[in-house]
């Protein structure tokens, strides 16, 4: 049974429908990324599942049971984290208070888990008693992942991740992610840097106009000539 | 020297009751402006009427402060606390959160406010007359005088002050603890600096809110009681405190508790100063000054009855100059 299932997903804002029929699923310890064109859906889906807008058609499952707009604080009570891609740190917290945050639900685990994401983003140690909001981009989102680890998820989604980062955060944060998957994490993704992001992804899904237009492994994708062509910028 | 003991007893004493009360209706507005996002104008009938409750407390059993030494009015102020944070919780459920559900726009939140200050405004003066009423219900204020050698005037000290200057001092760290230290209190910052967040991080946003109510019906409760205990009870008083209490929040930078206090203190300040009579420090120099000049009886920046636009002014310049307050709040 897959940990996270999308079955024909249909959705989107006031009666304008951006998804018509999304299909996908990962594995607990899968990383899956959602790579597409602009407006092809892709926040939207992840927002779907998140409980952040309604879904007129279709079916999610966690762990086999249906999660269908169920609304997000049911969700984390459920074991999902998400990262929204804008607006995820709390600024004029410090980051060990950012991180606290994040396991409210369960304050006698906050200590040790705040070791663990230290181990996880070392350079959060360094600057945990500075305000979150001082810190630079690649920094700030990784208070974010770390604040949705908190809750120890069984599965995070992350709504680009390494948007506005340069290259070299960027790896950073892929790497990152594909620690968190290694520790048992399911992780699904949004990413507008595709050809990076399908590296590290088990799943890869290529959205087009709201639909799946391939579905593959990420390695299976990155050969795909047509998917190249199309997706990847040649 | 007996001109720095008049400017001490009417500047420095005057000036830091009038902040602290100031700062502890300012508190309540900025948290309540941080975490429901609109500004609460029936924040100073909040303040009257805990003030007006520990009145009727006080007036029910007048000897109660007797065997702890306190006057009666202060030992009623926990009871009046709490009774003054119900009404704000039950006003927020049957007024407040309603609109809330409905997704209005602040400017509709604020209209609501206003329609609760006529209300409770309109509930104290039906019960409580339109006269001034004094706290010291069958007792006398005590007045210190301090003697200090080689002068002739004693410094003035009354027991509402010493009592307020405590109270401040103790409600203020009370709050910068719970702020940095309770679970609660730094969820309270979090749902100030992101509430969709703290949602999604499982904070229970509704048990904020109540616990927001409840912080500052008890500190506009303090500062009215303390307040009324130094002068008297007044039905109106809310009308000589929204001005300056707004004035504050927004000097300080809206949703900064540490700014609301150093908004208070400032406008409260701004205040003495203005009607302070300057003249009399000036006349120890009378003997030197050329004869051509005169010096009045008395030179006041404004006068006494004109007090309310000092704030009133300090607010519109704060406005222009700087809208995101002396510690970068959130423009109202």
């Amino acid at each position: 049974m897959p940990l996270l299932e999308a079955i024909d997903v249909h959705g989107g804002y006031g009666g304008m429908n951006i998804l018509n029929g999304v299909d996908m699923a990962i594995e607990a310890d899968e990383i899956g990324v959602i790579v597409g064109p602009n407006g092809a859906g892709k926040s939207t889906m992840l927002k779907a599942v998140f409980g952040l807008l309604t879904i007129t058609g279709g079916e999610i499952r966690l762990r086999g049971d249906p999660i269908t707009n169920l609304p997000p604080h049911k969700l984390v009570e459920r074991g999902m984290g998400f990262v929204p891609q804008e607006k995820n740190i709390f600024p004029s917290l410090t980051v060990a208070e950012n991180l606290e945050m994040g396991a409210f639900l369960k304050p006698a685990t906050v200590t040790r888990l705040k070791r663990q994401i230290y181990d996880i983003f070392p350079p959060l140690y360094d600057k945990r008693h500075q305000p979150a909001g001082e810190l630079s981009g690649g920094q700030r989102q990784m208070v974010a992942m770390g604040r949705a680890l908190m809750n120890e998820p069984s599965v995070l989604l992350l709504d680009e991740p390494t948007a506005g980062l340069s290259p070299r955060y960027m790896n950073e944060i892929f790497e990152q992610v594909k620690r968190i998957s290694a520790t048992g994490v399911g992780v699904l993704m949004v990413e507008q840097n595709a050809k990076q992001a399908l590296r590290i992804a088990h799943r890869g899904f290529v959205l087009a106009a709201g639909q799946n237009r391939f579905t593959d492994s990420g390695e299976a994708l990155l050969a795909d000539p047509q998917v190249a062509k199309s997706f990847l910028g040649g | 020297m007996n001109e720095l003991i008049y400017f001490f007893n009417y500047v420095v004493v005057a000036g830091s009751v009038t902040g602290c009360i100031y700062a502890m209706g300012a508190i309540g507005v900025t948290l309540i402006y941080s975490i429901l996002r609109f500004a609460h104008f029936a924040h100073a009938d909040m303040m009257t009427l805990g003030a007006f409750v520990v009145l009727l407390l006080t007036l029910a059993f007048p000897h109660a402060g007797d065997a702890l030494g306190l006057p009666t009015a202060i030992v009623m102020l926990p009871l009046a606390m709490i009774f003054t944070s119900l009404v704000a919780v039950g006003i927020d459920r049957v007024f407040y959160q309603p609109l809330r559900a409905h997704g209005v726009k602040p400017i509709v939140m604020v209209i609501a406010s206003l329609g609760v200050t006529l209300m409770l405004q309109g509930l104290i003066r039906l019960f409580s007359g339109t006269g001034a009423e004094s706290l010291y219900v069958e007792a006398r204020k005590a007045i210190f005088r301090i003697e200090l050698p080689g002068v002739t005037r004693p410094i003035i000290i009354t027991e509402p002050q010493v009592i307020l200057f405590v109270v401040t001092l103790v409600a203020v760290i009370g709050l910068h603890l719970f702020l940095t230290r309770a679970r609660l209190g730094k969820a309270m910052r979090a749902m100030s600096d992101n509430p969709d967040l703290a949602r999604a991080s499982g904070i229970n946003t509704k048990l904020i809110i109540t616990l927001t109510w409840v912080i500052a019906g008890s500190l506009a409760t303090l500062a009215g009681t303390l307040l009324s205990l130094d002068v008297a009870f007044k039905p109106d008083l809310s009308f000589f405190l929204l001005l300056p209490i707004f004035a504050a929040a927004i000097v300080g930078g809206v949703g900064h508790p540490y700014g609301a206090i150093a908004g208070g203190f400032l406008v409260g300040f701004a205040e003495t100063l203005a009607v302070f009579n300057w003249s009399v420090l000036l006349r120890p120099l009378r003997d030197s000054l050329p004869s051509w000049i005169e010096l009045p009886n008395n030179l006041a920046l404004v006068g006494t009855e004109y007090k309310i636009v000092v704030p009133f002014f300090i607010l519109i310049a704060v406005l222009i100059w700087r809208p995101t307050g002396l510690f970068k709040g959130k423009v109202i």
